[in-house]
């Protein structure tokens, strides 16, 4: 039996903080729970804390990837943060760019930056050209 | 001390808590030969690549492992042996992006690159054996 990753709610973000060794059906299983949270909750970002990752292989590499066109999908942005420089050298090297990937070097600026997101999208639901029906 | 650091391990690779453990084994022995930090991510995440390409191209095999001393300098050796279909094709198979099953195809030729040395060594029916060494610096 898989490990489950916890996914904690903080208002309308979903935070995944990866803590452990996962194996390959542990990511699987955290790719589809994310994507069931993301509609579950309404949540309008996710974040993916790395922080405690050693290694990021092309299997990992492309779960995150996944799971960051499935939730734009869902309407929903995607930021990863804490990833080591190790980390990021070895997955260069490796050939995996995480083009689709958004990254940030804290939650914090994480969490900012899918506010910002937000708070973009907010203003131009509201715009009044498009209030108005023009 | 170096002659008991020659003796190799092996480990059954046959499920997927079977990669998680050669990752963890990796880790040790890349500590235990001093690579730095950088180095020791390469080797664990090659590892892992391969560990996985033998329990699912392979349908389950073994790695080798072994702490080298040669001329003054350690290094990590791992052989990765399955007896499963082999690869008709190596320099398809060694070519980013190319993949035989739903992977981004980038296990082989990705863990080349974050290696020191490489060896393929596969026979089409009768399997397949990636040997990879990780110097110290």
């Amino acid at each position: 039996m898989s490990e489950r990753v916890p996914i904690l709610r903080i208002r309308q973000v979903l935070l995944v903080s990866i803590q452990t060794d996962l194996d390959d059906q542990a990511v699987l299983l955290l790719q589809d729970d994310l994507a069931q949270a993301v509609v579950d909750s309404g949540a309008h970002g996710v974040v993916i804390d790395i922080t405690a990752v050693e290694i990021v292989d092309s299997f990992v590499g492309r779960m995150l990837a996944t799971i960051a066109s499935l939730s734009r999908l869902l309407d929903a942005g995607t930021v990863l943060v804490g990833m080591r420089p190790a980390v990021a050298i070895t997955l260069v090297e490796l050939g995996l760019s995480l083009g689709g990937v958004r990254t940030a070097l804290t939650l914090d600026k994480g969490l900012r930056m899918l506010e910002d997101d937000h708070a973009e999208r907010g203003h131009e639901g509201i715009a009044p050209d498009v209030a108005a029906g023009a | 001390m170096s002659g008991a650091s020659r003796t190799s391990e092996v480990l059954e690779i046959t499920t997927t808590a079977g990669v998680v453990q050669a990752r963890q084994q990796v880790r040790a022995l890349a500590q235990q030969c001093r690579l730095s930090l950088v180095d020791q991510t390469k080797l664990i995440t090659a590892a892992s690549e391969l560990a996985r390409n033998t329990l699912v191209h392979g349908g389950g095999g073994t790695m080798t492992a072994l702490l080298l001393e040669e001329r003054g300098r350690r290094g990590v050796r791992l052989a990765f042996a399955d007896r499963g279909p082999g690869i008709a094709d190596v320099d398809l198979a060694l070519t980013d992006g190319w993949t035989s099953g739903t992977g981004m195809g980038l296990g082989l030729s990705g863990s080349k690159r974050l290696v020191d040395d490489f060896v393929l060594d596969t026979t089409p029916g009768a399997g397949t054996t990636v040997t990879i060494t990780k110097w110290g610096r």
